[in-house]
């Protein structure tokens, strides 16, 4: 049932909403919202700078083309000050009631405000749909639309692709089995409806409405979740690499301030790759330890190895480790080959190897650095050679010298547009909580069509909706689904 | 043998059927009926009509079907109620969408009364011969279009539209452990030229599989060891021009009993001599009626299956074995069936067997179910890949008036998901991949609440009445029937009870609770405590109305909130189906559309945006894509009448 509504595009002039601009921590974030409901949801939110209740019914009276000055509030809660821009159709980019919102950026209040509007009754707006509704409603020509439509097919399949891969792994799983959970029970009454001499449903609509509780329960705590950011994988992917054994992971534990990754003397002890999460003025860096890299005849470690070039293709900042105590060699030679052009931070580990010894404080550290040692000098050279461009910090993971240093450096080429937050991301949640709420919706009325004492194939109405939100998380089609699992589960005959 | 037959030329029609099985009978009587000279080819003229397998029209969602076919002025309903032996509503404790009418028939009756009906139909001829060839000619484009069919004796009938409607004849063979014989279903002919033909003019074709179960002699089975099943009283008919009254008979028993342990170790037992799972047949089988093998392998946790005893009729003695389908040798269906219990001693009159058989693929069709390659070629019924009856007579149904319609210069009839059964059938068929036979079930269908049993003829009488197969004397009364469910839903709107005492006791008396303010009896009708009849005694001066308006009624009232919800989506669906793509749309044009979208949609060249987003592998983002391109189209075109009309 239902499967072919899924794909129907949206065609009614509804209110669409997003993020105009690219998410940076610095500078102006624009929000903007079109469609009938614009005015009316900007009504909602915004209060005028010298007022302290929402504008609420005013706002109809503005003249168009108009900036107004105030804050974004929910409820009592001011979020931000912002400009907003008053714009009546039909002058407008879309032709249609036009707001946009310019805040003050930063990830996190770009996200709270979009997930306000979108509260208020606008739908996210898919990839390009601006555009495409400039086209239609006739205020941009064929080749600018198409330029953009071009875009729209690649930047669908990434979404979809990135809202697969940034789900973290164990809510996935959770989805996935909710999901099935649900396609079971749809399963279980479209069979008995099919076949009604052989299955009953006698007693179903109580163990049903139990386990849609359950359901429901569970989506309340995703979107919990979702609320406190920790729905998906966000932040600047920022991927340690060298050979074994240069210090990855106690880089890696310094930079997170716990020892969380396994640190040992033995080359090649992170035979996986391990993440984890840390705030760094203001951003969010998704850390990748990863395991050293070298020719290796073991079948264990070599996986390892093949997931640490994975993860290094898609970082959006390599640090490069090597080791101040020995030569830098042809395998990091290789390694920094094949990632140039990335944006990349080389950085010199176990300074501590080359301090003087107790008592020898006097001399210089020229004097004792060994022949077989390598400074900073060298890796510069080695950096030029492979044609990678990145600065170099000396650190001690190991007693935390130089640290301050590479985190200053990280969050410099941040702020200087260096890196991006992956906006997509923020993207990609509201999505997902956009599903959430329609699968918990779709449910509450599954138990209303049981309170009401209804026939079980009310139920499946409701149920489908709940699966196919949930499809729409994971990436998942739902087309032949519900018959292929009744045939699955059911032993139909004649 | 290989003497050369002569060519020789017969009468001109404007239709050819190529099967009288339930799709041809339907297609050469909306055909006829329709005005179109019709000859209909059959193998056999005793095949008209038959029922080579389970012995009932109708169940869940193909009972739909039937009564679909009634409201556009098809046979099969108007037959079943003369040759039904039972008659049964299933699902009457689920919600009315799947309410779901099934008759057992009497197979030789069933089959009798339809012929009776094809012989005495105007501008219908009967031919029995076997048609091995389909003739065309090819355009300098390369377009081909049909000029007639030939058959295995050398007649050439010259026509304009050829609906093929073979069932499972087209190279069948029948299989049975070790055995195989080269026929038809029940030993009739089958038919070995015509695939070649096919293929010859380029249409694609599929190897399917099905079966069916033995037949018992009813004097070895001992029925006091089963449960009994009873038909319905009083029966609901299938055609809207019969009452219940008019169909009142005595009814046939049906009986249930169980396989056991017992039984299923005979089939493991003789497994490596099952041709389904030895590899000796290739064809695919439907997942949906899988033989008593399949189920035993699939589902090892069961220790026991349903088999229901069915009548074939009352002109014979034997009995149907529904749920055991088998192709295990003859051997051991004996013992196998003789383990059920109460089939101790049963002496089986026809064995269980499988049939193999080709069938075309039908994405090559169009929605009217013509051949995209071939113009004025029809397809209908298995050979589409479908299987049962009533799928069959469905697209029969529709193949006959569309090749009139092709043949008169009409445009064809398209029934969409949102009004029909058949609509649901045909647009999976020509859209979906499928790799087995195809039947029709209630959660196939996304509007199911709207597409009811009981509303069928209020859905479709309609478009039966303009397409010319619904005479005025049934649309008169349609339309009466139609007013009248109007004038009741208004007159319930309008009598409003105070809040009075003797109200509010009546209704207390009747289980539900009182009410404080003035209330409508529509209202009071929403209360799931009440119904229409109880209402009686608070409702002075209501006219008895026929049992079929009030139905209505009450379903409206009661369901209002879901039907009004699946409304919108239909609306919404609607604006996808009603965006035409222009048959030469140039998808190449079109770079933004991905490669995997883009070889599909060139491929089955979607009539409309909405069967475009239906086919796998569109995405939603192709689907927007495509929007702008066709909107683009559309101004072209629109500024090229512009310029024209200057």
């Amino acid at each position: 049932m239902h499967t072919c509504l899924r794909k129907v595009t949206c065609m009614n002039n509804d209110t669409i909403a997003a993020i105009a601009t690219g998410l940076s921590a610095a500078g102006i974030s624009i929000i903007r919202i079109s469609g009938p409901d614009s005015f009316s949801i900007a009504s909602k939110i915004f209060r005028n700078g010298n007022s302290s209740e929402p504008i609420a019914d005013h706002i109809a009276e503005w003249e168009s083309h108009t900036v107004h000055y105030g804050f974004i509030v929910d409820g009592p809660e001011v979020i931000d000050e912002v400009m907003l821009l008053y714009l009546k159709a039909p002058r407008t980019f879309t032709k249609e009631d036009t707001i946009e919102i310019d805040c003050h950026g930063g990830i996190v209040v770009t996200k709270r405000i979009l997930s306000l509007v979108l509260a208020n009754g606008a739908r996210l707006a898919e990839p390009g749909e601006f555009t495409k509704r400039a086209f239609l409603n006739g205020r941009i020509d064929l080749s600018q639309a198409e330029a953009v439509m071009e875009l729209i097919g690649a930047k669908n399949d990434l979404a979809v692709k990135n809202s697969v891969k940034q789900l973290r792994g164990t809510l996935r799983d959770r989805i996935l089995s909710l999901r099935k959970q649900l396609l079971t029970d749809v399963a279980t009454i479209e069979a008995s409806l099919d076949q009604p001499e052989y299955y009953s449903l006698e007693g179903f609509a109580e163990k049903l409405s139990e386990s849609v509780r359950a359901e429901q329960e569970e989506i309340l705590k995703m979107l919990h979740s979702a609320d406190n950011g920790r729905l998906i994988k966000e932040g600047i992917e920022t991927v340690i690499l060298g050979k074994p054994n240069v210090g990855k992971s106690s880089l890696m534990n310094a930079l997170i301030g716990e020892d969380r990754a396994i640190v040992t003397e033995i080359a090649g002890t992170t035979r996986d790759t391990l993440s984890e999460e840390i705030r760094l003025n203001g951003i969010t860096l998704l850390i990748v330890d990863t395991a050293g890299i070298r020719n290796t005849p073991d079948p264990v470690e070599k996986i390892g190895v093949t997931r640490a070039h994975e993860k290094a293709v898609d970082a959006d900042l390599i640090l490069y480790v090597a080791d101040a105590s020995v030569l830098l060699d042809d395998v990091d030679r290789e390694i920094l080959k094949a990632y140039a052009g990335k944006k990349m931070l080389a950085v010199l580990n176990k300074t501590d190897l080359m301090k003087a010894p107790v008592g020898a404080e006097h001399l210089t550290e020229k004097d004792i650095v060994p022949a077989a040692c390598t400074s900073e000098r060298d890796v510069r050279e080695l950096l030029s050679d492979c044609g990678c461009e990145a600065e170099i910090v000396s650190v001690s993971a190991k007693e935390g010298t130089g640290l301050t240093e590479l985190e200053e450096k990280i969050s410099g080429m941040f702020f200087a547009g260096n890196l991006r937050a992956d906006d997509e991301a923020v993207i990609t949640s509201e999505r997902h909580k956009e599903c959430l709420r329609s699968a918990y919706d779709s449910l509450g009325k599954v138990l209303t069509s049981i309170e009401a004492g209804l026939p079980e194939d009310f139920y499946s109405i409701d149920l489908m909706g709940a699966y196919e939100a949930l499809s729409r998380i994971v990436g998942e089609e739902v087309d032949e689904d519900l018959i292929n699992r009744i045939f699955e589960q059911f032993c139909l005959g004649k | 043998m290989n003497s050369v037959i002569p060519d020789f030329t017969c009468d001109s029609y404007d239709v050819a059927v190529i099967g009288a099985g339930h799709a041809g009978c339907e297609a050469a009587l909306a055909a006829a009926r329709l005005g179109c000279e019709t000859i209909c080819f059959m193998v056999s003229t005793d095949t008209i009509a038959m029922m080579p397998c389970n012995p009932n029209i109708g169940g869940t969602s193909k009972g739909h079907l039937v009564k679909e076919v009634d409201a556009l002025g098809g046979e099969m309903g108007r037959n079943i109620d003369k040759a039904f032996i039972q008659s049964k509503m299933l699902n009457r404790s689920k919600g009315p969408a799947v309410h779901s009418l099934r008759a057992q028939a009497d197979k030789q009756k069933y089959s009798n009364c339809m012929r009776k009906v094809m012989e005495s139909t105007d501008h219908l001829t009967l031919k029995q011969a076997e048609v091995s060839e389909l003739l065309y000619e090819t355009a300098d484009d390369g377009t081909k279009t049909v000029t007639g069919v030939k058959t295995v004796s050398g007649g050439i009938y010259p026509c304009k539209a050829v609906i093929l409607c073979s069932g499972v004849y087209l190279n069948a063979r029948c299989i049975f452990g070790e055995v195989s014989t080269y026929t038809g279903p029940n030993g009739t002919p089958r038919a070995t030229h015509l695939t070649d033909s096919l293929i010859a003019a380029g249409i694609e074709m599929y190897r399917f599989k099905t079966g069916t179960p033995a037949r018992i002699d009813r004097r070895t089975i001992d029925f006091s060891v089963m449960e009994e099943q009873k038909g319905d009283e009083p029966i609901v008919p299938f055609s809207f021009t019969n009452t219940p009254e008019d169909l009142a008979r005595e009814q046939a028993l049906c009986y249930l009993t169980y396989t056991n342990e017992e039984t299923h170790k005979i089939i493991r037992a003789n497994l490596d001599r099952s041709p389904l799972f030895s590899g000796d047949i290739k064809g695919s089988g439907p997942r949906y009626c899988p033989s008593i093998e399949d189920k035993v392998v699939k589902f090892p946790e069961k220790d026991r299956h349903q088999v229901f005893i069915e009548p074939e009729g009352e002109y014979t003695n034997e009995m149907y074995l529904s749920g055991m389908s088998s192709s295990l040798p003859e051997e051991v269906q004996i013992a196998m069936y003789r383990s059920v219990k109460g089939l101790e001693h049963a002496k089986i009159v026809r064995n269980a067997y499988a049939i193999e058989y080709d069938c075309i693929n039908p994405m090559q069709l169009y929605p009217t179910l013509e051949c995209r390659k071939i113009k004025g070629f029809f397809s209908a019924g298995q050979s589409n890949g479908s299987s049962g009856y009533e799928e069959a007579a469905a697209q029969g149904i529709i193949a006959g008036i569309n090749a009139a319609r092709k043949v008169q210069g009409k445009e064809g009839i398209v029934l969409d998901r949102s009004q029909a059964y058949i609509g649901v059938l045909i647009d999976d068929l020509v859209t979906k991949e499928t790799h087995e036979p195809y039947r029709m079930m209630t959660s196939r269908a996304e509007y199911r609440l709207l597409l009811r049993q009981d509303n069928a003829d209020l859905r479709l009488t309609e478009i039966g009445h303009e397409v010319g197969l619904i005479d005025e004397e049934r649309y008169q009364k349609f339309l009466k029937k139609k007013q009248a469910i109007e004038d009741e839903l208004e007159r319930l709107s309008l009598v409003v009870l105070g809040a009075s005492v003797t109200v509010c006791e009546t209704l207390k008396a009747l289980g539900t609770s009182e009410i404080h303010t003035a209330t409508s009896l529509l209202e009071l009708l929403r209360r799931p405590e009440l119904d229409y009849e109880s209402l009686a005694v608070l409702d002075p001066d209501r006219v008895p109305l026929p049992a079929d308006v009030i139905e209505q009624v009450v379903i409206n009232i009661r369901y209002e909130g879901y039907i009004e919800r699946q409304m919108q989506q239909v609306e919404h669906f609607k604006k996808l189906e009603n965006r035409k793509i222009p048959e030469d749309f140039d998808y190449d044009a079109v770079p933004s559309i991905r490669i995997e979208a883009r070889q599909k949609l060139k491929l089955f060249r979607p009539v409309n945006v909405g069967q475009a987003s239906r086919i796998s592998g569109v995405s939603p983002a192709d689907i927007s894509v495509l929007l702008v391109m066709l909107e683009r189209v559309l101004k072209e075109n629109g500024h090229a009448e512009e310029e024209k009309q200057q």
